[in-house]
């Protein structure tokens, strides 16, 4: 993806006009989901990792801003370039596999890297999208270290770590696969006794960690983070 | 002493989060979260758990209605509540919200009134529990804050 790198780095001193304080080469980018918390989620990622972001709630409205939505009044448009366009897949109305799709379809912004999120692992949908010219394909829920891989990655204007084909196995961030109820660690069923809200002082943990912040690290934790994996097909 | 109370207070932040992270009601997800929040953004956690209140409120009430029309139970539509529950608790670390969804839907996909009146009061309850500990754990942060705040001019 030579020519992305040429067209960022095109690009760059223009961004540094309408960049949000400071830094020189800030990265724009336009995400676009329909639940607000998830909005609130990547749009502080973004900040933290020093991009300005735009953050729309649906397909439609990522095009009215990109200016593909049919009104021809994209000239003199390229105040706010966008480096990088995250969205989500399950939206009502257009899905943001559609939204790749229109994405790529245009001369204006096929060069764009489009990374699609989903809170499901569903390889037939992966698949679609990457072939479609995803970037890349983010189980949800995104994390820091995924956003800011993103934006070293369009920031270095580089091709793809395997260097061309897009490897699925390199794409797809497996994360959060749960199976409904069949696991032995501690996890719901549905029989109503197991875990109702009765005073759980039997279950505090001896060592308590004093903490200076409100984060700490998560090996002193003792919950099971492993979970079975979930096998869903599209 | 006000310092004092500050690192109690502290220290009963540690112990429920603790609690709920060995009951599994919050995943790693929720310490991204935490991470988020910073000098610039110093309520970011309970502005995004509000937005997650709010939200799942409404989800919960369009869930039970679904379910509550005999007449025809729109399950179809029921999946898609449940995906934006899924997403969104995922989304700020609430695991057994998100696992008692997935089990929901599963019942919807099979058209299970029964499993899903079932899932219904799970989640509801469950949703109940990571609320009202959620809410304990803002208010100890509210008052961890403020009496840390105050000790600090002591100091000086």
């Amino acid at each position: 993806m030579a020519v992305a790198g040429e067209v960022l780095r095109r690009s760059l001193p223009e961004n540094v006009d309408i960049s949000d304080g400071s830094g020189s080469g800030e990265l724009h980018v336009l995400a676009v989901d329909d639940s607000l918390v998830d909005r609130k989620v990547i749009e502080r990622l973004l900040k933290i990792s020093s991009c300005k972001v735009t953050a729309v709630e649906s397909g439609t409205r990522a095009l009215q801003y990109l200016g593909l939505d049919g009104e021809k009044s994209s000239v003199g448009f390229d105040g706010l370039k966008v480096n990088l366009i995250m969205t989500d897949y399950s939206m009502p109305g257009m899905t943001g596999y559609e939204l790749l799709k229109k994405i790529k379809e245009s001369s204006a912004f096929r060069e764009v890297p489009v990374v699609i999120m989903s809170s499901e692992n569903i390889v037939t949908r992966i698949d679609r999208c990457l072939e479609e010219g995803a970037e890349e394909f983010i189980v949800k829920p995104v994390k820091l270290s995924d956003v800011k891989r993103l934006t070293n990655f369009v920031m270095k204007g580089e091709g793809k770590e395997s260097g061309g084909a897009k490897r699925i196995s390199q794409k797809r961030k497996f994360k959060d696969d749960i199976s409904p109820l069949s696991s032995p660690s501690p996890s719901p069923s549905l029989s109503p006794s197991s875990h109702l809200s009765s005073p759980v002082s039997d279950n505090l943990l001896p060592a308590e960690q004093q903490c200076s912040s409100l984060s700490w690290p998560s090996s002193s934790l003792e919950c099971s983070l492993k979970r079975p994996r979930l096998h869903n097909t599209d | 002493m006000l310092g004092l109370g500050a690192d109690r207070l502290r220290a009963d932040m540690s112990r429920l989060l603790a609690l709920l992270f060995h009951q599994g009601v919050l995943d790693e997800q929720f310490l991204q979260l935490q991470q988020l929040q910073d000098e610039s953004s110093p309520n970011f956690v309970s502005e995004v758990v509000n937005i997650y209140f709010h939200e799942s409120e409404k989800l919960l009430r369009n869930l039970r209605g679904l379910l509550m029309d005999r007449e025809l139970s729109d399950y179809k539509k029921m999946g898609i509540h449940l995906n934006q529950f899924m997403g969104s608790s995922s989304s700020i670390g609430a695991k057994r919200v998100r696992n008692i969804c997935v089990a929901f839907r599963a019942a919807s996909e099979q058209n299970n009134r029964a499993g899903c009146l079932r899932a219904l009061e799970l989640l509801e309850h469950e949703y109940c529990y990571l609320k009202n500990k959620l809410h304990e754990l803002f208010q100890l942060e509210q008052q961890r804050a403020m009496a840390a705040g105050v000790r600090y001019p002591m100091q000086n």
